[in-house]
């Protein structure tokens, strides 16, 4: 044989179909495998650990953003990690937990969508989408056991019902479709009693753009997980919206002008 | 036991040829042309869901003539390995070099080694990122034969006949709507006129941000043919 490549070309009987994970299972096994300690003990180090995101469901469409900071017990990892990433044109895909295997995941999503969608002539549809999602975050199950947890959120907006749509996960790859918004990640919890004060049905993106760095705002002021917007190096959260015209990322210089907007508000110098 | 006939290698290679060119001769043609902001590709093809040409990776596209099925499994052999690549090495490092590579290596293989070979002939297609950076036509044959050609590539039975119409009348730094209606009327015999139904065209779009391939249909499509 020589070094060329041949083409997969398979049997009927052993031919992967539109799957690039089982494609990858056939050929590349040992690209999927997922990192175990032989005896089922914890890491003996600290991976670093993406914290907050957040998903919310706005009129025409969803908005996504996550804050910027990774943390290695109690150090700052990066500070200016991306949480939020497009899955496909009409989907998103926000990460918490263990950064490294989580960008890992998101990278073999996005391939397994666009890899579907050229084999098939059509793309999944969002539900597929997230049921895709939720096989992933299973097959990681054996390392979340050892503390190397993923849990993603997703969102997007469904083509046939015309509206967007978030899903949250849980370790186990438990699948759930939430009917308003979604927070995910260690100040996940201040971040949705922020939205959870200001959701209405009909929000518009902009609201629910607002909503969701203030959100964020919230988290990093009670949790050291988070990263706040850091005026002195220009970093502030990572935020996109999805809607008929597909995923898009916020200007920087957007965010930017937002989060600035919001620091005149109540949250300068607020109750401690 | 009975002994097998005595054939000539040089019989065998000659019939095996036959026997694709024949099968390849009964389907439709299919041409590719390079515009002003990449590489267009028009094949008559009166089907809305079984298309000849396809995406195979952000800037690169395949294109099949001959038998259906064939040229299929060969689209997605090249999908699987282009998105394997990609994945485990990095998006830039997928060409379609060596894509036509592989494809010249499985059908010369096939056309040596397998009962029969298959009758297509195949196009890969890639557009340069930046505008000084070329583009690239690999037309490929059924024996693995890999051609690379510029400005113009014609794939099927009848290339010959639209191959000499295209030395006529090609010229380049043509608009898309000047590409498309070129293609389509060199498609066509004899002074006849393909309406948009019966052809299917993609666009390779040096522009566009990641996925360069773009199909062309309905309205838009209507509006190019004029």
């Amino acid at each position: 044989m020589s070094e060329t490549p041949i083409l997969p070309i398979f049997d009927a009987g052993t031919d992967p179909g539109p799957s690039f994970v089982d494609l990858l299972r056939r050929v590349a096994p040992e690209t999927l495998a997922v990192p175990t300690m032989a005896n089922g003990a914890p890491l003996p180090f600290d991976a670093p650990h993406g914290t907050t995101v957040v998903a919310i469901r706005c009129e025409g469409g969803v908005v996504m953003a996550g804050d910027r900071r990774a943390t290695a017990g109690h150090s700052i990892a990066n500070r200016r990690i991306e949480k939020v990433f497009p899955a496909d044109d009409f989907s998103g895909v926000a990460i918490a937990g263990t950064a490294g295997l989580a960008v890992e995941m998101v990278r073999l999503f996005q391939v397994q969508l666009e890899h579907y969608e050229k084999i098939e002539g059509e793309a999944l549809s969002l539900e597929g989408k997230a049921n895709q999602l939720s096989q992933m975050v299973r097959a990681n199950l054996p390392a979340a056991m050892q503390g190397l947890v993923v849990v993603p959120l997703f969102a997007g907006f469904d083509l046939r019902r015309r509206r967007g749509r978030v899903f949250s996960y849980d370790a186990v790859g438990g699948k759930y479709e939430e009917s308003d918004f979604s927070t995910n990640g260690s100040g996940s919890v201040h971040a949705r009693n922020w939205i959870k004060a200001v959701w209405r049905e009909g929000m518009r993106p902009d609201e629910a753009i607002e909503a969701s760095i203030r959100s964020l705002f919230a988290a990093a002021d009670e949790d050291t997980a988070t990263g706040g917007p850091d005026l002195v190096r220009g970093i502030y959260p990572l935020v996109a919206i999805i809607d008929a015209d597909g995923f898009r990322f916020l200007d920087e210089a957007e965010v930017a002008r937002v989060s600035q907007t919001l620091l005149e508000g109540p949250e300068r110098g607020g109750a401690a | 036991m009975s002994m097998p006939f005595y054939v000539s290698p040089e019989q065998v290679m000659k019939d095996r040829a036959d026997y694709a060119r024949k099968g390849i001769a009964r389907g439709r043609s299919l041409v590719a042309l390079e515009y002003v902001h990449g590489i267009v590709i028009v094949a008559e093809n009166p089907s809305r869901t079984l298309f000849k040409i396809s995406e195979v990776y952000d800037r690169i596209a395949f294109a099949g003539v001959g038998k259906y099925n064939e040229f299929q499994m060969l689209k997605i052999g090249g999908v699987r390995l282009a998105d394997m690549k990609g994945f485990q090495y990095s998006r830039e490092d997928v060409t379609a070099n060596s894509l036509a590579n592989a494809y010249a290596q499985t059908l010369g293989q096939v056309f040596t080694h397998e009962m029969k070979p298959y009758e297509v002939e195949i196009l890969v297609a890639e557009v340069g990122v930046a505008d000084d950076e070329p583009n690239q036509l690999f037309h490929i044959l059924y024996d693995g034969t890999l051609m690379d050609e510029s400005d113009f590539t014609v794939l099927g039975g009848d290339a010959e006949r639209i191959s000499e119409a295209l030395d006529g009348a090609f010229t380049a730094g043509l608009d898309l709507a000047g590409a498309v209606r070129l293609g389509a009327q060199v498609l066509a015999e004899d002074g006849e006129r393909l309406s948009s139904e019966s052809l299917e065209v993609a666009v390779l779009e040096r522009g566009r941000p990641r996925r360069a391939f773009r199909r062309i249909r309905g309205g838009e499509l209507d509006d190019l043919l004029g």
